[in-house]
């Protein structure tokens, strides 16, 4: 590598942090995502006038194919399945790191590390653990993927010796890497990216449920301490820069997420919801209490009488595909002179921020949209908190039941508020398995049904 | 006779002259591995620090509105692999096994690069300030 293509590496590094510096407000967020795109074009740019790099029909194929798909799904991707597609992509990058890690054991001469069979050892560790790495979050973000999607099960699945086996995988995995450092046997480590293959599915299929949030953004964390594990390897500072930037990222999201949840992030791996909560749930579920629901009528009623509103959405509204629904309903509130916000729970919906999305596809505009520590004092000054599809974020356990699997969580107190109407499709508890206590209170309003039709009856009402 | 000796002394010469060149060469890598003083793994180390402390301090700032464009975004950038990719299936004489290998790395990482890159346009283009009079919505994907 020449001096000139240092510099511009650096440039493209340089460009990647304004990218994600641009995020830090929605107004300099676009400008922010062109300089990623400008220190992109400006890497590939400079590899591909390497002296080493003469392919150049086969390259463009490559890039104009992967572009074109990468393209069209990102034209096509409903915004409702943003926590697949990203799933999806994190699995690619750990895909693509395992097969450079293998081409590059296949002709080291080409990286600059050795001939094959005298590699430098200290590149034999960092492929091997670029390897690894990849590996796992390759078959991880499959898992994760096919659990959103709904392919494979949402729920955790647990089985007895998971732990053991997990463990013995990933002993066996650290012991053929010493085997393959010493060794440099080419068997031992495709043997390795075998072991870490399976480890990936191991350790993501027994989280589920509403742990899919920090799932996600430690496979987004994983994918970049690949990409930095193979910059290592080829000794390239543009990808180590660049995968400790997306590591950190990652990391961070899901210290928010646990933080979010009240958990720490070795419970989370460990321990699913739902296990340990059954027991305690099934008995409460058992004794019948009234309570009040009503017609979407009697709701458009209340809201159209209220000062304010506060509008709680949740996984529930991405599924019914309500918030446009949502959206027309607050629009009407807004004409007759209500105050309409929305409160945002950090881990509603599948990912970090998967709601603010949704929202901000429905032009609800962003200065409406609250997190939690904004609007929570609000709710006591507040008519009518207006519930939809969520239920886990408001539950008033979390703030005052100790047995309670989520207790500690931060929640949104909905029901500070005059009037808290639930729209929900069935009694049925959230995510997390736990009875919310909520729905009984006296100034709750349940509205049963799909929450699209809901509000679509909602609209209709305020028309009429 | 007399030559057959001096071609034995020529080639002792020759072999002096040899064994001086192999311990230059020596001395030589011995300068280039020290003189420079750090091992390029320990150089890659320092970067790597550094560059987590960067990143720690930039997505703090990121604000959660903005969480799952920042996940779409670092996809794409996480794309950068393809670096690593194109030297893979670059040299035209190299080996057929890792230029395969490097032409999928390649084909995968662009499909996160584009697709990545784009997906996050598309989510910020929606992000909007309150208007006055709010607009008729599109209401896709239904």
């Amino acid at each position: 590598m020449n001096s000139f293509s240092a510099i511009s590496y650096l440039a493209s590094a340089v460009c990647f942090i304004f990218a994600l510096r641009g995020l830090s407000s929605p107004q300099t967020a676009r400008t922010g995502n062109l300089y990623g795109m400008a220190g992109m074009a400006l890497a590939i740019a400079t590899t591909f006038f390497q002296p080493m790099v003469d392919t150049y029909f086969w390259m463009l194929l490559a890039i104009a194919g992967g572009g074109a798909v990468g393209a069209t799904i990102a034209k096509r991707i409903p915004m409702t399945s943003m926590p697949q597609l990203v799933a999806a992509f994190h699995s690619l990058v750990g895909l693509a790191a395992v097969f450079i890690a293998i081409a590059a054991l296949w002709s080291p001469a080409q990286y600059g590390i050795g001939i094959p069979g005298h590699i430098h050892l200290s590149s034999l560790i960092e492929m091997s653990l670029g390897v690894v790495i990849g590996a796992i979050t390759f078959t991880g973000s499959v898992v994760a993927f096919g659990k959103l999607q709904g392919t494979l099960k949402s729920a955790p699945l647990r089985f007895t010796g998971q732990h053991q086996l997990n463990l013995l995988l990933a002993g066996g995995t650290l012991v053929l890497l010493v085997i393959f450092c010493a060794s440099e046997y080419k068997f031992i480590f495709l043997l390795m990216t075998l072991l870490a293959l399976g480890l990936g599915v191991l350790l993501i299929i027994p989280i589920g449920g509403a742990d899919m949030p920090v799932v996600i953004s430690m496979l987004n964390s994983y994918s970049g301490w690949a990409a930095a594990g193979i910059g290592f390897t080829l000794g390239n500072p543009l990808l180590i820069i660049t995968g400790a930037l997306v590591g950190a990222s990652g990391a961070i999201l899901s210290y928010i997420m646990c933080k979010a949840m009240n958990r720490s992030i070795i419970n989370v791996i460990f321990g699913g919801f739902g296990t340990q909560a059954d027991t305690g749930s099934a008995a409460t579920a058992a004794e019948e209490r009234p309570v009040k629901s009503g017609a979407a009528e009697d709701a458009a009623y209340l809201l159209q009488n209220a000062a304010s509103v506060i509008i709680v959405p949740g996984y529930g509204m991405a599924v019914a595909q309500a918030q446009h629904a949502v959206r027309e309903m607050a629009d009407m509130l807004e004409e007759a002179g209500v105050r309409v916000r929305y409160a945002i729970h950090p881990v509603a919906g599948r990912m970090p921020g998967h709601m603010n999305v949704l929202l901000a596809e429905a032009n609800v505009p962003y200065d409406e949209v609250f997190e939690l520590d904004e609007i929570n004092n609000d709710f006591s000054t507040t008519d009518v908190a207006f519930v939809i599809g969520a239920n886990d974020v408001t539950n008033p356990a979390a703030k005052n039941d100790p047995s309670s699997p989520i207790y500690g969580m931060p929640v949104l107190d909905v029901e500070a508020a005059r009037t808290v109407v639930f729209v929900k499709r069935s009694m049925s508890s959230g995510y997390a398995g736990v009875e919310n206590a909520l729905f009984y209170n006296d100034n709750t309003m349940m509205v049963f049904g799909d929450a699209k039709a809901v509000c679509e009856a909602i609209v209709k009402a305020l028309k009429a | 006779m007399a030559t057959l000796n001096e071609i034995s002394e020529r080639m002792e010469g020759l072999v002096n002259e040899i064994t001086q060149l192999s311990e230059q060469t020596e001395a030589l890598k011995a300068q280039l591995a020290h003189s420079g003083g750090v091992d390029p793994f320990i150089f890659g180390i320092t970067v790597f620090v550094l560059a987590c402390f960067v990143g720690y301090y930039v997505v703090w700032r990121v604000t959660p509105a903005l969480h799952t464009p920042l996940m779409s975004v670092t996809n794409a950038i996480s794309g950068i692999i393809i670096v690593g990719a194109m030297i893979a299936l670059g040299p035209e004489q190299g080996s057929g096994f890792s230029r395969l290998l490097g032409f999928l790395a390649v084909f995968l990482a662009s499909i996160n690069i584009f697709g990545g890159f784009l997906v996050t346009q598309r989510m910020l283009e929606m992000y909007k300030k309150k208007e006055p009079k709010p607009q008729h919505s599109e209401s896709g994907h239904e």
